[in-house]
């Protein structure tokens, strides 16, 4: 058993590193107060490879393994949330959806586009009405002819206003009757008739991203566009988030080291009582836990992301990251701001914003609660993976 | 253009370094490669680029320094090849220069040679001017810009940064030159750029293979030595904070301050 | 080989640099005979000033091979001469030029080179030379193996500048380089616009700017700039401005640290750092300069350090001897006046 990264994994979260506190670092704190993503985030993502990485080349991919994508995602949201929801909900979230039950002709058309960074993608399930309760969906996808026409709005989506497809989760089949049969995936170009989309403000953190609505007024989309098959659709999205949450787990761990890293230097520079607070054990013990918990959620996302790469299953194991990894990175965030005293209150550290950020991770993608269930489920016996049609390619070296 | 740079596998500029039992640590500080090496491998890169060719990437150091040819191969560097052998270690500037001119010579019919100005351990500068003289080519030094490569007619033409500014020296090719940071942007490695670095094989040369000798390398050779190596004394300044209500009094109170004290 | 003391004296234009006496007056330091070499246009007159800052005999040349500094054809020539006096030490000042010429010379004589001394002691015979590494995080004592010619690069302004002696003279022998034009391989095609003022290496004074130029709220840029990346620049631009003004009064070089030259605010030529220039100023005015490792590594010899910085946390601090906890766009003015008052401007 093997504990140490390659030497090509090293290079990569290096790389991912120089690239991340260089080209986007210096305008992050800055973007975050405005609230808004700078323009060159996107096209510099694209242009480093970043929105492809672990694509297969074949379909215009960098060929990265799975592992990479998580130090990838760790060092990008070691400089901020925003970076990391980008690989979360285009590469994770939709990408490898494609690549997991498109046909190659869709692949051809949608993947090979999103991965070269020429499309930008996002995800499509959330809506006012079903958040954790995904099978409550009331997105509709009407057939006419050959066509679906899709009604329906969707909320909370990353990179609303940004992206040119979204996968986008409706229900094709009203009466069926478990819910949960009746949803299919499509993905949607943004760029049809009766598409519009907005920002949403007023976000608590991640505020250097872009998050929005979409609404469709019977928007027609061809056959072609439908993803899996018809009833499919939530046993798509479940899948799609074994992605998105291990991208999600991987990200928290970077934050907790951002915490961790703002902690100790800090204390190392602040005096009180005579001597570094450094000295103190109560501020030790601060970060003593924070190391803890850093070393914690690193081990977990890596070993789902090494299930990963070799085409197993690995709901449970990314859920559990998941799960540790961001209540854990807002417990460090809350004490790295505390270690701060009143100059973590204050936006000239960067503390306050890991705090603003780490709260939002604890929601989205599976719910702090929702995981309990599942890892509840697990342990009792009450839950069991089942076969899918489908299965996320192991990572092949090619 | 058959164009060769040549990398050193340093400490991160940001290590804290410090001497333990008369040898120098860096703790668990990563190594890199040399800063100003990058921008001596982007030139390399866009030179060949710009007039075809290969450039291939050497490094004389023990067996890690092959991590930095892996990341000068993930920038785009066609080959690697690490110079390595015991009889090295302790090599001076010269015996360094010596070894990687007949790394040279042996690749054979290379138009130019790339080096960063130096490297931010020894701090000697010094190996490129003499890895030309010995290979009997002209050395171009501290290049800020490359105006021009002819690589027909065999000449080139580049900016100089000396003290007083910008020289513009031209010169036949073949040529060592040393670069500085104003010459360019490095790239950074790409992610099929690093997949292939992973796979690549990268020779190891090692004194015999390249057919220098013994007795002039390595400590053997060397003609400079380091007696030891210490932390320089910690002086802890005191630093006088000047206050003032105003700006203008607080101006006035450190110029005072600097006078008194014969700083100004 | 002899026991001569060979100096390099590093010209440009005519001009010698102060660098050049401070090895002279090193040279001078080590007993022995202190031969001096200037080569290049107005040598002639160079040597007479040798005289003066300390060397016994000059050999000179005007020759038109040297008109311009080709590494190949000033090392070659130092070589030639080399190999014929065989001189114990030859000292060169740690200039651009100098610098390939210790590496060149070192090359054709199979020769120990040291470069970038900082400190030269002779004990129990041989020589000791201290040198920083490690971006000068640690010294080392570098010592020569016996019985060669030893060639010691000294870092400028690292070694006391002797006093002139006006009435001194000795023997000013021209040579003549054996090489001819069709021997080398290098040509100058000219010189680029110089960035003017004092240089860097050279400064006893010296007014630093940092990323903080860039920070003042009190300025609103021109309303045809179109992006924030220009109004940023503008921005900056002005607080350089600021800069220059002290500098100016106080007669000091401009620096700047990486972060203010790679966001485009002023030219690499003016970087301070470990991927700039290093320099040891008696005085380093840090403005808006936080003080990361790597810029401390370019200006931690300065003798004194004067810190300017809005951020009391700032490493700069740690290192300056006086500082002000401020805005460097509202200090700067107010220090620039009260020099100019003070130093009757």
């Amino acid at each position: 058993m093997d504990f140490e990264l390659s030497s090509e994994h090293l290079l990569l979260q290096k790389t991912v590193r120089d690239f991340a506190q260089r080209e986007i670092g210096p305008y992050v704190k800055q973007a975050d107060r405005r609230g808004e993503m700078p323009a060159e985030v996107l096209p510099r993502m694209a242009a480093q490879g970043l929105l492809g990485l672990c694509i297969p080349a074949a379909y215009g991919g960098q060929d990265l393994d799975y592992i990479s994508l998580g130090l990838a995602c760790e060092e990008l949201e070691n400089v901020d949330t925003s970076l990391r929801v980008v690989m979360s909900v285009h590469v994770a979230l939709n990408s490898l959806a494609l690549l997991q039950w498109a046909s190659e002709d869709q692949r051809r058309r949608f993947l090979v586009p999103q991965a070269r960074g020429q499309k930008i993608a996002a995800f499509g399930l959330t809506e006012p009405g079903a958040g954790s309760d995904a099978a409550r969906v009331a997105s509709t996808a009407r057939r006419s002819g050959d066509d679906y026409l899709l009604t329906g709005e969707k909320t909370w989506i990353s990179l609303a206003t940004k992206a040119d497809h979204v996968l986008w989760f409706a229900r094709t089949n009203p009466e069926a009757s478990d819910p949960h049969q009746g949803l299919s995936a499509f993905l949607l170009e943004t760029d049809r008739p009766g598409v519009t989309r907005g920002d949403l403000e007023g976000k608590l953190g991640v505020r250097a991203g872009s998050t929005g609505w979409l609404h469709c007024d019977e928007v027609r989309v061809p056959e072609i566009n439908r993803i899996g098959q018809e009833g499919e659709g939530f046993t798509i999205a479940m899948t799609c988030l074994d992605n998105g949450r291990y991208t999600v787990a991987a990200g928290a761990a970077g934050l907790i080291r951002a915490c961790l890293a703002a902690s100790v230097r800090y204390a190392h520079e602040r005096q009180a009582f005579g001597r570094e607070i450094a000295q103190h054990q109560l501020i030790q013990e601060k970060i003593a836990r924070m190391s803890q918990q850093y070393e914690i959620a690193r081990l977990l996302y890596l070993r789902a992301g090494w299930l990963k790469n070799q085409g197993r299953r690995n709901t449970r194991e990314s859920s559990l990251a998941k799960w540790y990894a961001t209540e854990a990175a807002f417990e460090a965030a809350h004490q790295a701001l505390q270690v701060h005293g009143a100059y973590g209150y204050s936006d000239e550290f960067d503390v306050e914003r890991f705090f603003r950020n780490a709260r939002g991770a604890m929601i989205y993608e599976g719910t702090s609660e929702i995981h309990t269930l599942i890892q509840a489920g697990y342990a009792l016996g009450l839950r069991e993976d089942g076969a899918l049609r489908r299965e996320l390619p192991a990572h092949r070296v090619s | 253009m058959n164009i060769v740079v040549c990398v050193k596998q340093t400490p991160d500029s940001a290590a804290k370094v410090s001497v333990e039992g008369g040898h120098v640590t860096w703790g668990d500080a990563p190594l890199i490669v040399n800063p100003w090496d990058e921008y001596a491998v982007e030139e390399a890169l866009r030179q060949k680029e710009k007039h075809g060719g290969k450039v291939t990437a050497i490094s004389m150091g023990p067996e890690s320094a092959r991590e930095a040819l892996k990341t000068a191969l993930a920038m785009g560097c066609d080959e690697a090849i690490l110079v390595s052998d015991a009889g090295l270690k302790g090599s001076d500037s010269l015996g360094t220069a010596r070894a990687l001119a007949s790394a040279v010579r042996k690749i054979g019919s290379v138009d130019l040679v790339l080096f960063g100005r130096q490297a931010i351990d020894g701090d000697t500068g010094l190996t490129a001017a003499q890895v030309a003289h010995l290979l009997g080519w002209p050395a171009l030094t501290y290049v800020a810009a490359v105006e021009e490569i002819k690589p027909e007619a065999k000449t080139m033409r580049v900016q100089r940064m000396i003290d007083e500014g910008r020289q513009v020296v031209e010169a036949q090719l073949p040529v060592a030159m040393s670069v500085v940071k104003e010459l360019n942007e490095p790239r950074y490695p790409s992610f099929m750029g690093i997949r292939k670095a992973s796979k690549a094989t990268i020779p190891t040369w090692s004194i015999a293979d390249l057919g220098v000798e013994a007795s002039k390398v390595g400590s053997a050779g060397a003609l400079v030595s380091w007696s030891e190596i210490y932390a320089p004394p910690v002086h802890k300044v005191e630093c006088e904070v000047v206050k003032g209500e105003t700006p203008q009094e607080t101006a006035r109170t450190l110029v005072d301050r600097l006078i008194a004290e014969k700083v100004i | 080989m002899s026991n001569e003391i060979w100096v390099y004296i590093d010209q440009f234009k005519g001009t010698p640099l102060p660098a050049s006496w401070e090895a002279l007056g090193q040279g001078k330091r080590m007993g022995g005979p202190v031969i001096a070499l200037v080569f290049g246009p107005g040598s002639q007159a160079i040597a007479k000033e040798a005289f003066q800052f300390g060397a016994d005999q000059v050999l000179w040349s005007e020759d038109p091979l040297l008109a311009d500094f080709r590494a190949e054809a000033f090392a070659g020539l130092v070589t030639q001469l080399a190999k014929e006096k065989k001189p114990s030490l030859l000292l060169v000042p740690s200039t651009t030029r100098g610098r390939d010429i210790t590496a060149m010379v070192a090359a054709e004589l199979g020769c120990g080179a040291i470069p970038e001394a900082t400190g030269l002691e002779t004990k129990d015979g041989s020589l000791r030379v201290t040198r920083p590494v490690y971006a000068g995080k640690l010294f080392t004592t570098a010592v020569f193996a016996s019985g060669q010619t030893r060639i010691v690069s000294l870092r400028p302004r690292a070694f006391p500048m002797p006093e002139a002696q006006s009435g001194k003279s000795g023997a000013a022998t021209e040579v003549k380089p054996v090489a001819a034009e069709a021997d080398l391989h290098t040509r100058v095609a000219g010189y680029a616009a110089s960035e003017g003022g004092v240089s860097l290496t050279d400064a006893k004074v010296i007014v630093s700017g940092g990323r903080g130029v860039a920070n003042n709220p009190n300025l609103t840029p021109p309303a045809d700039l179109a992006d924030d990346k220009q109004k940023e620049v503008w921005k900056a631009q002005q607080g350089f401005k600021l800069v220059r003004d002290l500098a100016s009064v106080l007669g000091a070089a401009v620096g700047a640290s990486r972060a203010a030259v790679d966001a485009g605010y002023i030219p690499y030529a003016y970087q301070v750092g470990q991927t700039g220039k290093v320099v040891s100023p008696d005085v380093y005015i840090a403005c808006g300069i936080s003080g990361a490792i790597q810029h401390q590594a370019g200006m931690r010899t300065a003798k004194t350090i004067v810190a300017i910085n809005k951020d009391p946390e700032a490493p700069i601090f740690g290192l300056a001897r006086f500082g002000v906890v401020g805005d460097m766009h509202q200090i700067l003015p107010a220090l620039t006046e009260e020099f100019r008052k003070r130093l009757g401007k």
